[in-house]
């Protein structure tokens, strides 16, 4: 069954719809956490550190966390080799062009390969500055969250970086995720209008949700 | 009516093409697109020059066999086959562009002409059901309920022509295989191939070098049936479904 997945394109395409849903799943609860920012430092930070203890005792320290990297790795991996093998070969299946130009399809369904590129850069750039610090302006302090974000959307490149990459996200997602109902077969012409209402609806809450904090932090709300 | 059209020639699969240029004059709006071109070709074939090559059978929209790119869009602008496309859908002095179908599963053959023999594969690798000859079965000796069957009715009216292939940017079959699939596999006569039905013919679809879907809806937009974008939701449940129930 698993090679039936990986070698069809109908296959492939499911993998591409879960590990994407499972991203989204994730993202969903990660900008919920990060507008704790608005509570202050001390609730901020708190809220991190509960994170590593998250399943204890029966999770050892940062065990939870591991678990959720772990999947995350995954879901990444799958669905971005998922993204190039499928795209390779939609790109070869229509090699020749047509001489009349005309404009096709919705921007967010045009633009899934460029802002899953944009992604894929904005998670290494993510995780090096605000988990590692390896790229982070100024000093990194492991532990004080509150105080890294603040350094980061200080620096102009940082909101830069930051919000485009939010606004591909929310395109991703408005295309993304009534596309996995279709790919996962759940999409029907009754429920087509309360899936793409879904999709608009966790796209807007995403894009504002994510975007609210350097934007806070720009305005002095946050400081 | 007067028109300029440019028109995609190509002398063979392996020689390389181009449009070329042509002036039409006493062009009736009345006339299909098709006989716009026959008018064109008896120009040519007078000129000593060799008439457009394009496919064509019934021009009645029930064959499938017409397949022109006509200003970028399969069939043209209107919902419809080539042939039930009438010359009132455009304007005096238009320039009309008139390419093939474009996928690599779908070559060249001659000017506006392609091989579609890839769809023929992907129906002989599931499309059929598995029926006993002798006597014909009593009338409703197989019951099948008024929903299935119009499921059933809406998916066969695929009449095969490609342009779901033409339309979408990844060259993708997805629309025509979904009405093949769901055409039969709703149905009690094609339950005993089911699963085999769903998987062969999207195994071969991948063979054939069609695209995957992207669900950007240009093949339905341009299906002159009608074959609606939720179909392939339904295909790729009959898959999922099939391969959770298939061992191989
Ligand atoms: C590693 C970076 C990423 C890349 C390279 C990428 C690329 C792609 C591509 C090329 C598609 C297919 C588009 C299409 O079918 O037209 C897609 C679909 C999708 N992506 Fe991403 N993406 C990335 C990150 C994400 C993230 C972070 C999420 C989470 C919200 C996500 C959710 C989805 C969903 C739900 C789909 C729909 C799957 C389907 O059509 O069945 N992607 N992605
Ligand atoms: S699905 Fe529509 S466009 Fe595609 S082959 Fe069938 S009739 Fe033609
Ligand atoms: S010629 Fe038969 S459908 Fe157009």
């Amino acid at each position: 069954m698993t090679r039936t997945l990986w070698d069809s394109s109908v296959g492939k395409k499911t993998i591409m719809a879960v590990s994407g849903l499972v991203m989204l799943g994730y993202l969903v609860v990660h900008m919920l956490g990060n507008l704790k920012i608005f509570f202050g430092s001390d609730e901020f930070n708190h809220y991190a550190h509960w994170l590593r203890t998250l399943g204890e005792p029966f999770l050892h320290y940062e065990w939870a966390l591991w678990i959720v990297r772990v999947v995350l790795v995954a879901a990444v991996v799958l669905h971005a080799v998922s993204a190039y093998q499928l795209s390779r070969r939609d790109l070869r299946a229509r090699p020749t062009a047509y001489v009349h130009k005309r404009a096709r399809a919705s921007y967010a369904t045009r633009t899934m390969r460029y802002g899953g590129l944009i992604l894929a850069l904005f998670i290494v750039w993510h995780i090096l500055d605000l988990t590692t610090g390896t790229v982070h302006p100024g000093g990194f302090q492991p532990g004080h969250p509150y105080q890294n974000v603040l350094d980061t959307f200080s620096t102009w490149y940082g909101n830069v970086v930051y919000i485009v990459a939010v606004l591909a996200l929310g395109l991703h997602v408005q295309h993304g995720f009534w596309s996995a109902a279709q790919t996962l077969g759940v999409g029907n012409a009754t429920r087509d209008r309360v899936l793409k209402a879904l999709a608009n609806v966790l796209a807007v809450v995403l894009t504002a949700g994510f975007v609210s904090v350097p934007v806070a932090v720009m305005t002095g709300v946050v400081s | 009516m007067k028109l300029t059209l440019r028109v995609w020639r190509q002398q063979n699969a392996e020689a390389p093409g181009a449009m070329v240029t042509y002036e039409v004059d006493g062009i009736s709006r009345d006339m299909s697109f098709l006989e716009m071109l026959d008018t064109l070709n008896e120009e040519l074939i007078l000129g000593g020059d060799e008439p457009v090559a394009f496919d064509h059978d019934c021009r009645e929209g029930i064959c499938g066999a017409c397949s022109l790119v006509i200003n970028g869009d399969a069939h043209g602008p209107e919902r419809t086959t080539t042939c039930q496309l009438h010359m009132r859908s455009f304007q005096d002095g238009d320039t009309i562009d008139v390419e093939p179908w474009r996928a690599s599963a779908f070559p060249v053959v001659k000017d506006l002409v392609v091989d579609r023999s890839a769809f023929d594969r992907i129906i002989q690798s599931g499309g059929y059901i598995s029926a006993p000859t002798g006597t014909a079965p009593d009338a409703h000796a197989t019951p099948v309920p008024k929903p299935d069957a119009d499921f059933a009715f809406e998916h066969a009216e695929c009449i095969g022509c490609g342009a779901c292939v033409a339309a979408c940017p990844n060259g993708s079959a997805m629309l025509f295989t979904s009405a093949k699939v769901n055409h039969l596999n709703v149905l009690p006569q094609g339950a005993p191939e089911r699963e085999t039905r769903v998987l062969d013919m999207v195994a071969t679809m991948d063979e054939e070098g069609f695209g995957g879907c992207t669900l950007t809806g240009e093949c339905a937009t341009a299906c002159p049936k009608g074959i609606p974008l939720p179909s392939i939701a339904a295909m790729n449940k009959e898959w999922l479904r099939a391969t959770r129930k298939v061992r191989r």
